[in-house]
């Protein structure tokens, strides 16, 4: 018993179940699924659905985060990726031909690769802060994204595309397959090879991971190009989703949203130790979270003071002065340095 | 404007040339951005009819004078290492208050003080917050970010508009050199704040302090410097600051806006870094801040005299001024090791 109350993501799981079940006191049918035409309905598949983009970006940010680095381009770079599908699907001229919309998937995801790889050298072979290297992209690419669209939103119709982020594969949405397959290949390549165990170890001291023979540069480059992939499935099933592009909505903030699923899942922000688990569960939480608001009818703006909250209970709860000044003895502030006295 | 640069030097003493050369690369960064936006204006005038007027330059201040005061916290918040996400929706908060606020009758002479004691207080608990518990000073004003945006939206979602007289005098009030040369009292504020800044940084202890954290925090406090009253300080005086550029924003705009200033902290940091601030802290001028915040300004202006280029130009230009600075810092800072 006390194994699970331990364990890491035991908290995060009580407060989506809370979350959850609040709302049936609003909205009685929220736990029924219904099965209509062969696609599963329901508001669970609703908050699983909504989750998908969050999810995705979340999980490459885990990486990144766990090489003690930050990546504030991935909502600029679903902007570009969703971007780049319309346009090259509207220039298609049979829209709902499968192999074109394959080439648009693939095209966009190339860019998004080329996109990571900018920000992966960056950082680790020019050697800028995480922060302002992804800064970059951050700001150039939205800009980017609505110079290829032209600063219109692309309306496309094209059904094999639609499938993407609307469509239903055995009943469940395929969005949500894309993210289980997804997931559960990183899980794979980085949990059962010792990819994931570098990548800590880079995290948690780069300068004793390069003393054990550790290729801290390459790996750096790889958490960011995974990173950006993600972000450009999210773009495309986000634009697939609404069957359009729009460079400013795509991904608006969702470089916050997705660094707080990474900090509600477990992963310390100064990198090393991770959990992909823990990352996807703070997506769904978060978009339970969005989805509870609406059934409660509380404006949505509320969703910020609570994540506000959320962070700040995270970070002190995370943070080592923190608890020593807290749970030690009520002796004042232990923390202060010493030295703080001027001289 | 000389006086403005004066970084705190290092009292050891050096032989001539040597000293020269030290100094001249630590000004490299700033140089570089004065001789682009010489280049800018150069290119502006020569190409476009009536760029070469003074109220073009002049308006460039008016326009960003609230951005000026919120780069110019942030200044001091980068110098120390650190960053501070929470400006905008600072700006946003003390918008949407002082005009919430005026609407209900409130006499300015009160609500004045009281929004910038809000955005004071916010910056002091988010240093208090980043010294006393280590958080990161990018998620600990992350959190005051949203706490900040997500109170003005709570208040009230819709545009308010501002009908305080003294609000509207400010805003139409215009300080006149001649036919048609005028700036707005917005930007005597600010350029009061940029030169208050600049002499704090300079010539005083605290100024020097802020250089060392940035330089090196365990050598700051061995050498028994008041680092976390200083490091609380700086964020205390970046929440003051993001509240009086609140209250300049809410004089050009006269209305008060929850999403007013969405992504006014993008727009600080980059002029930060366009005008030579090391984002590693320690070294670096207001002055480059505002030089910063002129580029910024003067980008605009010539999107806006071309005409035929879109907005996005601006995102994309900024993006690619940034990388360009950041290199530099980086080729600067790796030849001073």
């Amino acid at each position: 018993m006390t194994a699970i109350v331990k364990h890491r993501l035991f908290w995060p799981a009580v407060v989506l179940v809370l979350l959850l079940v609040s709302n049936v006191f609003f909205a009685p049918r929220f736990f029924t699924i219904t099965l209509q035409d062969g696609h599963l309905y329901g508001s669970l598949i609703d908050v699983l659905r909504s989750a998908t983009p969050l999810a995705l970006v979340a999980l490459g940010m885990t990486m990144v985060i766990a090489t003690g680095g930050i990546d504030l381009s991935v909502g600029s770079v679903m902007a570009i990726s969703g971007a780049v599908a319309c346009l090259f699907i509207g220039d298609l001229s049979n829209q709902g031909s499968v192999g074109g919309v394959l080439l648009a998937v693939g095209l966009a995801l190339v860019l998004a690769l080329v996109a990571g790889l900018w920000n992966g050298v960056l950082v680790s072979v020019i050697g800028i802060q995480p922060i302002i290297a992804t800064l970059i992209l951050m700001v150039a690419g939205r800009g980017i994204a609505q110079l290829l669209t032209g600063g219109q939103i692309i309306n496309v119709s094209s059904p094999p595309f639609r499938v993407i982020g609307a469509g239903y594969a055995l009943a469940i949405p395929v969005s949500v397959i894309i993210v289980a397959v997804v997931v559960a290949a990183a899980v794979l390549l980085i949990r059962r090879s010792a990819l994931g165990v570098l990548v800590e170890a880079v995290g948690a001291s780069p300068t004793a991971s390069r003393l054990a023979g550790i290729r801290a540069r390459g790996l750096t480059i790889g958490a960011y190009v995974f990173a950006a992939v993600c972000a450009g499935i999210a773009g495309l099933i986000f634009s697939s989703n609404v069957a359009s592009a729009d460079s400013n909505a795509a991904g608006n903030l969702i470089e916050l949203d997705a660094i707080l699923a990474v900090v509600i899942g477990g992963t310390a922000l100064t990198g090393g130790r991770f959990s992909i688990a823990g990352s996807v569960l703070g997506a769904v939480l978060i978009s339970a979270l969005d989805i509870t608001t609406y059934t409660i009818g509380v404006p949505a703006e509320t969703t910020l003071l609570f994540k506000a909250v959320v962070v700040v209970i995270l970070c002190l709860s995370q943070s080592a002065a923190f608890r020593a000044a807290v749970f030690r003895r009520r002796r004042t502030p232990a923390v202060t340095p010493a030295a703080e006295v001027p001289a | 404007m000389t006086d403005v640069k004066a970084p705190p030097q290092p009292a050891v003493t050096v032989t001539a040339p040597h000293k020269r050369r030290r100094a001249d690369r630590r000004h490299i960064p700033v140089l570089a951005t004065l001789a682009l936006l010489a280049l800018m204006y150069g290119l502006g005038v020569a190409n476009y009819d009536n760029f070469s007027d003074t109220q073009v330059l002049l308006n460039v201040f008016v326009d960003n004078a609230f951005l000026l005061v919120v780069a110019a916290g942030m200044t001091f918040v980068i110098l120390t290492g650190g960053i501070d996400l929470s400006v905008g929706a600072v700006v946003a908060l003390t918008t949407v208050v002082a005009a919430t606020l005026l609407n209900d009758g409130w006499p300015a002479a009160l609500v004045l003080p009281l929004v910038l004691l809000i955005g004071t207080t916010l910056g002091l608990g988010m240093g208090a917050v980043i010294h006393y518990f280590k958080v990161e000073p990018f998620i600990a004003t992350l959190a005051g970010m949203f706490l900040a945006r997500g109170l003005s939206l709570l208040i009230n979602r819709n545009s308010i508009p501002i009908t305080d007289p003294f609000w509207t005098s400010m805003a139409q009030e215009r300080i006149r050199f001649g036919p048609g040369i005028f700036i707005s009292t917005s930007v005597v504020i600010a350029l009061v704040v940029v030169l208050a800044g600049a002499f704090v940084l300079a010539y005083t202890r605290f100024g020097r302090t802020v250089y060392a954290i940035g330089g090196n925090a365990d050598s700051a406090l061995l050498m028994g410097l008041p680092v976390g009253r200083t490091r609380i300080a700086v964020y205390t005086i970046s929440g003051f600051l993001s509240a009086l550029g609140g209250v300049l924003l809410s004089f050009y705009m006269l209305s008060g806006y929850s999403l007013h200033a969405q992504g006014m902290e993008l727009d600080a940091i980059a002029a930060v870094v366009i005008g030579g601030v090391i984002l590693t802290g320690g070294s670096g001028y207001l002055f480059g801040t505002v030089l910063g915040v002129l580029v910024l300004g003067l980008i605009q202006t010539i999107i806006t005299f071309q005409g035929t280029l879109s907005s996005w130009w601006t995102r994309i230009v900024v993006g690619i001024l940034l990388f360009a600075f950041i290199v530099l810092q980086r080729l600067v800072t790796r030849r001073s090791r």
